[in-house]
């Protein structure tokens, strides 16, 4: 079989190719609307008319409120910092920080450091082995004490959902604010901020086919809020510079077409990934589904090939065409495989070899095709290397090396 | 993607010697799973003449991990079990053309199993002696353990120090927040870091106002000859060579203008994405020796009428 043209994209959870409507949105703001929203004269008027346009495109694919609950920023990660180091600021009284252990970095780089340089207590509520909520954890840790819970919607490697709308709820119930990291579920899930205990949530704009470098921070209407970032008015003052109105246009363009295309995610898209997973599951041994399969996003599916090491894949993938992505220690340059599949408890031999493959709506079924196609000769080339591995007898076989 | 060398890239994608070695009278298994590497070494030595005639490996491990147990057993074959001991990981980096810094680590297993197969034909016991941790200082490649090694050994205080005695943090400069941690992870277990002494909230202690006792006035460096002053130059340039060459460079003195000095750097540092890392190492170690300010240039910098 040939290789797709332009090779075959399944990484959209790291991020996404921008679509051509977002693009064309997005071209006359570097020509003609190069104009400063601030600005008293007709060029910036005409950019403050897109950017309102765009604040209620983000409004509509969340079900905020009032479109003032929407505030740009440059991304995920910078809505996920300025959240948390808002509320502590805002509650200085409060010292505790409720997150999980299969977090972003984004926050739990941030609760490291608030827990070794200011004296936080940040309670990390483990997972069981699908990557489920320990809630029986969840709710011994909450307390008045608690400035705020920082919970992701959907977990980036495995997909996993956790069930927000409850957790949101018995956050509420001590007095703590809720945030949730909504990065990977934003315009893969039906969302209505309106109705729900969620007092703020991040997105990033370049996982849903807007450019990277735009994000947006939803704050519910009355919350208290403290800027990161003090300067000028812009976004009500609550995040100061000048707006990147190109981006900011970018990614109202593609809520707008995220909400359309909702309903084919959790369609197509997923069929197209059931049927990769189910091909793979049963033309290669000794490999699993890592998460819960019952419960995540459409689009991902993360199968960890045991015995074999992450990075060859992913190499081997490469030459194939393949685009994915995975949990191995060798594709970070650090020494520990992924937090998530450690937190599951997925034995060592597994987790280097965890490799995600994220869909999205420019997924095809020839590229399905190709990638289950390749796959299973691709694993089997790396068994025949590793010492855990009895070719003749295809199952894993004794070693137990010197461990440094 | 990491930049792999096209030597790599061959090791990787066609492996040469994998496999299971049936006629194997030495085997060396070693590896961390918690890495992500682990690597069974076979050999098959013959026991008149002590030569590796045959190798085979079987590795778990990322690509530069396959592709140095390739590169490691196509240097071996051929070799006598002696010889064979004589190679290091840099060796196995070098036959694949570099290997990233976060990879070196790969080098390192292959010239373990080496060892441990050796060690086992000869009948004796290997014990792995090395550690690692997280990778600090890219550019030099030195990880957590070696600063804390050297911090605990050697019982430096101060971030300069750790780069003196290990080079970490002595080229880019980007991992000085990650050095001072680890450093105070140290200091702290070590007790050298005493707690700030304890005020109530909003005032200052009475001992940070005190006036600071008098430094006694330093005794005026000695003034050197210039002859004497060339001599001490030349002196500490030959006190660092040891360290360059073990990287495989060297440096040489070409000239000393004022309080300009001028030096070549050859082998492997010509060139080399961190010489100008090495030339502040000459710099600092001379501004220490001489107690006065210089300046280290290469030669291709010297005024045209000098040369």
């Amino acid at each position: 079989m040939t290789i797709p043209n332009n090779g075959v994209y399944l990484d959209n959870n790291a991020t996404t190719r921008v679509d051509p409507e977002v693009l064309a949105e997005m071209l006359p703001l570097f020509t003609e609307h190069f104009g400063n929203p601030s600005s008293m004269h007709a060029f910036g008027a005409a950019v403050g008319g897109k950017i309102e346009w765009a604040r209620k495109q983000v409004q509509a694919l969340l079900g905020a409120a009032h479109d003032s609950e929407i505030i740009f920023t440059s991304g995920g990660t910078e809505s996920d910092n300025t959240a948390i180091l808002s509320i502590i600021e805002a509650y200085p009284k409060k010292r505790e920080i409720v997150t999980s252990v299969v977090e972003h970095p984004a926050v739990l780089a941030l609760c490291d450091y608030l827990e070794k340089k200011r004296d936080y207590k940040i309670h990390r509520i483990p997972v069981d082995n699908k990557g489920n909520l320990d809630i029986d954890a969840y709710r011994a840790a909450l307390s008045d004490q608690v400035a705020i819970v920082s919970i992701m919607w959907a977990n980036n490697e495995t997909g996993t959902i956790f069930p927000i709308e409850e957790l949101a709820q018995m956050a509420k119930a001590v007095g703590a604010v809720f945030h949730t990291d909504a990065v990977q579920a934003v315009g893969k899930i039906p969302m209505k901020l309106a109705d729900s205990a969620v007092d703020m949530l991040s997105l990033s704009g370049h996982k849903l086919h807007a450019p990277k470098g735009i994000g947006a921070l939803y704050v519910k209407r009355g919350l208290r809020f403290r800027p990161m970032l003090r300067g000028g008015h812009q976004e009500r003052s609550r995040r100061a510079g000048t707006e990147n109105a190109p981006a900011i246009v970018g990614l109202g363009a593609a809520a707008h077409l995220a909400l359309t295309h909702m309903g084919e995610e959790n369609t197509r898209v997923k069929a197209q990934r059931d049927r990769l997973e189910q091909a793979i599951l049963a033309a290669v041994p000794a490999c699993f589904v890592t998460g819960n399969p019952d419960n995540r996003l459409p689009n991902t599916c993360n199968i960890a090939f045991e015995y074999i090491e992450g990075e060859a894949i992913l190499l081997l993938l490469n030459e194939q065409g393949i685009a994915a992505s995975s949990g191995s220690a060798c594709t970070s340059g650090s020494l520990e495989p992924s937090h998530v599949m450690r937190a599951m408890g997925v034995p060592y031999t597994a987790a280097h070899g965890a490799t995600r493959f994220s869909l999205s709506r420019d997924t095809t079924d020839a590229e399905i095709d190709h990638v289950i196609a390749v796959v299973p000769g691709i694993i089997a080339k790396l068994r025949t290397l590793s010492p855990y591995w009895e070719q003749g007898a295809a199952k894993p076989k004794e070693f137990a090396p010197v461990y440094s | 993607m990491w930049n792999y060398t096209d030597k790599v890239k061959e090791h990787f994608f066609n492996p040469k010697n994998s496999g299971v070695l049936e006629t194997a009278n030495a085997v060396g298994e070693v590896g961390s799973i918690t890495c992500g590497d682990a690597l069974r070494l076979m050999l098959k030595v013959d026991p008149d003449t002590q030569v590796i005639q045959d190798a085979k490996f079987q590795t778990f491990g990322c690509g530069s991990a396959i592709a140095s147990s390739s590169a490691l057993t196509e240097m071996i074959i051929g070799k006598t079990v002696d010889e064979a001991l004589t190679l290091t990981n840099r060796d196995i980096a070098e036959y694949l053309g570099g290997l990233p810094p976060e990879k070196m680590h790969c080098s390192v297993m292959g010239a373990e199993a080496l060892r441990a197969a050796i060690a086992n034909y000869k009948g004796e016991e290997w014990v792995d002696d090395h550690e690692e941790g997280e990778l600090i200082c890219k550019c030099f490649g030195i990880d957590a353990a070696m600063i804390e090694r050297a911090v605990t050994v050697n019982g430096l205080t101060s971030l300069e120090e750790v780069t003196h005695y290990t080079k970490a943090g002595g080229s880019c400069q980007t991992c000085h927040e990650k050095i001072e941690e680890v450093l105070e992870a140290v200091m702290a277990k070590t007790g050298v870091l005493k707690p700030a002494a304890k005020h109530t909230p909003g005032t200052v202690g009475l001992d940070a106002i005190k006036p600071l006792p008098a430094k006694p006035e330093p005794a005026a460096a000695p003034k050197l000859t210039n002859v004497q002053r060339m001599q001490a130059i030349m002196g500490a340039i030959e006190e660092m060579r040891p360290q360059i060459q073990r990287d495989g460079g060297d440096v040489e003195l070409v000239d000393i203008d004022g309080k300009d000095i001028y030096v070549r750097l050859t082998g492997a540092c010509s060139g080399c994405s961190q010489s100008a890392g090495t030339m502040m190492g000459v710099q600092m170690k001379l501004v220490e020796k001489l107690g006065e300010f210089v300046r280290v240039k290469p030669a291709s910098l010297m005024p045209a009428h000098a040369g």
